[in-house]
């Protein structure tokens, strides 16, 4: 282990965690506004309960995602401090505007929002609620954009007497075609990802509720519970699966994208080493991950590498050994392909992973058509279930879109074992992967038992002295509302 | 004022901002459970700051981009070279936020305490290191021509860092007492009021201390000299307020005198950015700047976006303006509810 594997280590670490709550943050900040203005339409005390319940699980994401997220602003001076002089003039720019333009936002009006439940007037409380999915969707934009410009360099120069790289149009930078469609791609992750978790936490009380019916003992408390969440159950399906059948499509013209600008990824994630035309799909295959080797493929799909590679029928996809020649002459001698397994697999679990969520949401739309969506055990069972899948499938799009990269760290540009830092080295790398390792999995699990918790506890009541719709509020008693 | 200049001002306005805002709620952090001895004490302690902690976190978030944009030499060779100190005050950070918002879900004694303890802990140190890491600035570090440190990571605690450090925890405790008599009423403000009589004096002495260090070891100009008192006369006047005056003046003394200590850190620092113990590889202003295409393009994004975070987040403290209540959230409400429950309303969950 050289400072460079731990420094990667790290930041993959780092940033896949970061991930797990980003998209649950997002998606549930759409939902839970949603929610509110159902609630603002109604005036009812049933959605504002509802409201408040899934905000809770909101700030708990919006906690851990907040505090590792303060890592990812710091970590590229930490130990890609070379990484920092070389690209900072494009690559912190759009950082410097995402702490100005969504964090703010996001963090000011998520406060206002929840201490306000009761002192606000209630279109300000509504436009409070709004605030913080644009924050959220805003923030985003900005990373989103800077790392696109690692995958694709545009809109900059090199500056000849520095040899730093320098920013010549911002217009370009988020007219990246890498980042349009990846920016498309992280929204649909977040609004399916927040559909999902509706869906799952609704569905494990909807299940509840059906399993004391069918023993002969209905119980009213149980029954409340289903009764509230029965309406974001249904929409968090809904949302999951047109978010999903959307994906399909994006992820398609991503595909594209890779081929156009970064050949060895999508090479790399079919673990294909020939060029070849058309090229086929295998479900899944054994061996084959190293050069030389004869992969054993399990069922193969003729033309579909070409058409998600190519989106036509007989393109041609250049091979890994190829890809590397090419490079080897263009760039100097190297290795040039990435990790083939994790490309390969993580294409899989993400791919798969949409395919089951697509076909888990066509099952409860059938089930909704045939009114038997509360009583079937075993569609609630599996929904309830599904709340991991998202995970799993975010973890695996991270490390195709970034290990694909290497050895780059900016395409083209930079290698990433030279974007690390000169002071140091791997002993304090150790000690801060130690901080991040108990920390992270502390919080990580500290989290997880949380929002199960809170979950599962269901639909509480209203806080103490909320009031009633349209009253203006009233500061000596505001201070009495707004309670940690 | 050419760009880089412009961008130097502004990230040491955000890293005061930073001290000021933030600064009260690492108070109530760590003082949080000094102040409250019950729970429903703890938790109005901390419904002081509730709301407003986690956007006044962005204020540290901000600079450290910007820095990474306008300045990414100094960027680098800053958070490299202070490698463990930032990491320090990053786990100190995490651990803080996270404890305000599980602590609230906390069920069980045994639970709270934990929360208390970590969330108490974590409130000290988060100043205590970003403080090492602002002292460091001016201090004088073995940098090579590369920007990057040598000497160990051992160089990175200076003695000079290690006094802003202390001078800024101690600052922060004072202006978190200060803040709490602010925005508390009852058993709480009134432990908070005597605290922050003991805690203004240690916190002047040190004010007066790092002046003293300061002018003698770094020999600043009139202008840096001047930063350096004014923080010293707000705490002064603060340390004399706090018997008596009001509890708004005092804190508008507090925050000068928290505010003032960071200002003049970097008012002294200028035209550097990084202080090398050899002149040479000091890094400078001019010789970090990004391009002025890069400059300018985010000159135009925050003279737009800026004056509208001031605008809401001003808005956000002017909503909270009252006193918290002593009572738990989860006692009886004191308010008659007139709300138009067509359901009818549960009696209140044990949670």
């Amino acid at each position: 282990m050289d400072q460079l594997d731990l420094a990667r280590i790290q930041f993959a670490t780092t940033s896949i965690y970061h991930f797990l709550f980003v998209p649950v943050t997002m998606g549930l900040a759409v939902c839970v506004a949603v929610l509110h203005t159902h609630w603002y339409r109604t005036g009812r005390a049933e959605p504002a309960r509802v409201t408040r319940f899934f905000g809770g699980l909101l700030l708990l994401s919006v906690a851990v995602g907040a505090a590792s997220g303060l890592v990812q602003e710091f970590q590229f001076g930490l130990n890609w401090s070379r990484y920092s002089v070389f690209v900072g003039d494009v690559f912190g720019a759009p950082l410097a505007m995402e702490g100005l333009a969504a964090f703010f936002l996001e963090a000011t009006f998520l406060g206002l929002w929840w201490f306000g439940w009761s002192v606000l007037p209630r279109r300000v409380h509504l436009f409070t609620a709004w605030m913080i999915p644009l924050g959220a969707m805003l923030s985003a934009v900005f990373i989103m954009a800077a790392n696109s410009w690692m995958q694709h360099p545009v809109g900059y120069e090199i500056n000849p007497v520095t040899g730093r790289a320098q920013l010549t149009s911002v217009v370009d930078l988020f007219a990246n075609r890498i980042f349009v469609w990846g920016y498309l791609h992280v929204v649909l992750v977040a609004l399916s990802f927040g559909g999902t978790v509706l869906l799952a936490v609704g569905a494990w009380h909807l299940r509840r509720a059906a399993r004391a019916r069918r023993a002969g003992t209905p119980d009213p408390a149980l029954d409340e519970q289903a009764r509230l969440l029965r309406g974001s159950t249904k929409g968090g399906l809904w949302l999951m699966l047109v978010a999903t059948v959307l994906q399909f499509q994006v992820g398609g013209q991503l595909g594209i994208n890779e081929t156009t600008f970064q050949p060895m990824k999508i090479a790399a994630a079919e673990a294909n080493w020939d060029t070849c035309s058309p090229c086929s799909f295998s479900v899944l295959q054994i061996g084959g991950f190293d050069s030389g080797e004869t992969p054993v493929k399990i069922i193969e799909v003729p033309h579909l590498l070409s058409l998600l590679a190519t989106g036509s029928w007989d393109g041609q996809v250049q091979g890994l050994a190829q890809l590397d020649e090419q490079y080897n002459q263009q760039y100097g001698p190297g290795d040039y392909v990435p990790n083939v397994v994790i490309q390969y697999f993580s294409m899989r679990v993400m791919a798969y992973g949409a395919g089951g969520l697509a076909m888990l949401g066509l099952w409860g739309a059938f089930l909704l058509w045939r009114r038997r969506f509360d009583d079937s055990r075993l569609f609630l069972w599996v929904s309830s279930w599904v709340v991991i899948a998202p995970f799993a499938m975010a973890t695996a799009g991270w490390l195709l879109t970034e290990s694909g990269r290497q050895p780059w760290l900016v395409q083209g540009l930079l290698l990433t074992k030279d974007g690390l830092s000169g002071s140091g080295g791997a002993g304090q790398i150790v000690v801060s992967l130690l901080i991040v390792g108990v920390l992270y999995a502390t919080i990580g699990i500290t989290a997880a038992v949380l929002m199960i918790r809170h979950a599962r506890r269901g639909v509480g009541p209203l806080p103490p002295d909320d009031q009633s719709p349209g009253d203006r509020p009233t500061t000596r008693a505001a201070g009495a509302a707004a309670t940690y | 004022m050419d760009l880089p200049t412009v961008w130097f001002v502004l990230i040491a306005v955000l890293w005061t901002g930073f001290f000021v805002l933030e600064g009260f709620d690492f108070g109530v952090g760590a003082l949080h459970a000094v102040v409250g001895r019950t729970d429903a004490e703890r938790r109005s302690a901390l419904s002081a700051i509730g709301p407003w902690w986690d956007g006044n976190e962005v204020w540290l978030v901000v600079p450290v981009a910007g820095t990474f944009a306008a300045f990414p030499p100094w960027y680098g060779a800053w958070l490299s070279g202070q490698y463990l100190v930032f990491w320090g005050g990053l786990a100190a950070l995490i651990v803080r936020g996270v404890a305000l918002e599980f602590g609230r879900h906390a069920d069980g004694a045994a639970a709270r305490r934990v929360w208390t303890v970590l969330l108490s802990v974590a409130s000290l140190l988060a100043p205590a290191f970003l403080g090492l890491a602002l002292g460091d600035l001016v201090a004088g570090l073995p940098l090579d021509g590369a920007g990057d440190l040598v000497g160990g990571a051992g160089a990175a605690f200076t003695p000079y860092g290690l006094l802003v450090a202390a001078t800024l925890t101690m600052l922060c405790l004072a202006h978190g007492a200060t803040f709490l008599t602010l925005r508390t009423t009852g058993t709480v403000e009134g432990r908070a009021s005597t605290l922050r009589r003991r805690l203004l004096l240690p916190a002047t002495t040190l004010v007066v201390l790092l002046a003293v260090v300061t002018v003698v070891a770094h020999r600043p100009g009139a202008v840096a000299t001047v930063a350096v008192l004014v923080p010293v006369a707000a705490a002064v006047v603060a340390t004399l307020w706090s018997g008596g005056a009001s509890a708004g003046r005092t804190f508008a003394a507090s925050a000068v005198a928290i505010g003032g200590t960071v200002a003049a850190i970097f008012v002294g620092l200028f035209p550097n950015v990084l202080v090398s113990t050899d002149p040479a590889t000091t890094l400078t202003v001019a010789g970090t700047a990004a391009s002025p295409y890069a400059l300018q393009v985010m000159s135009i994004t925050t003279a737009v976006l800026l004056p509208i975070v001031l605008a809401y987040q001003a808005w956000g403290f002017w909503v909270f303006r009252a006193r918290v209540s002593g009572s738990s959230p989860d006692g009886p409400s004191t308010k008659a509810s007139a709300a138009a429950d067509s359901a009818g309303r549960p009696s209140p969950d044990p949670r």
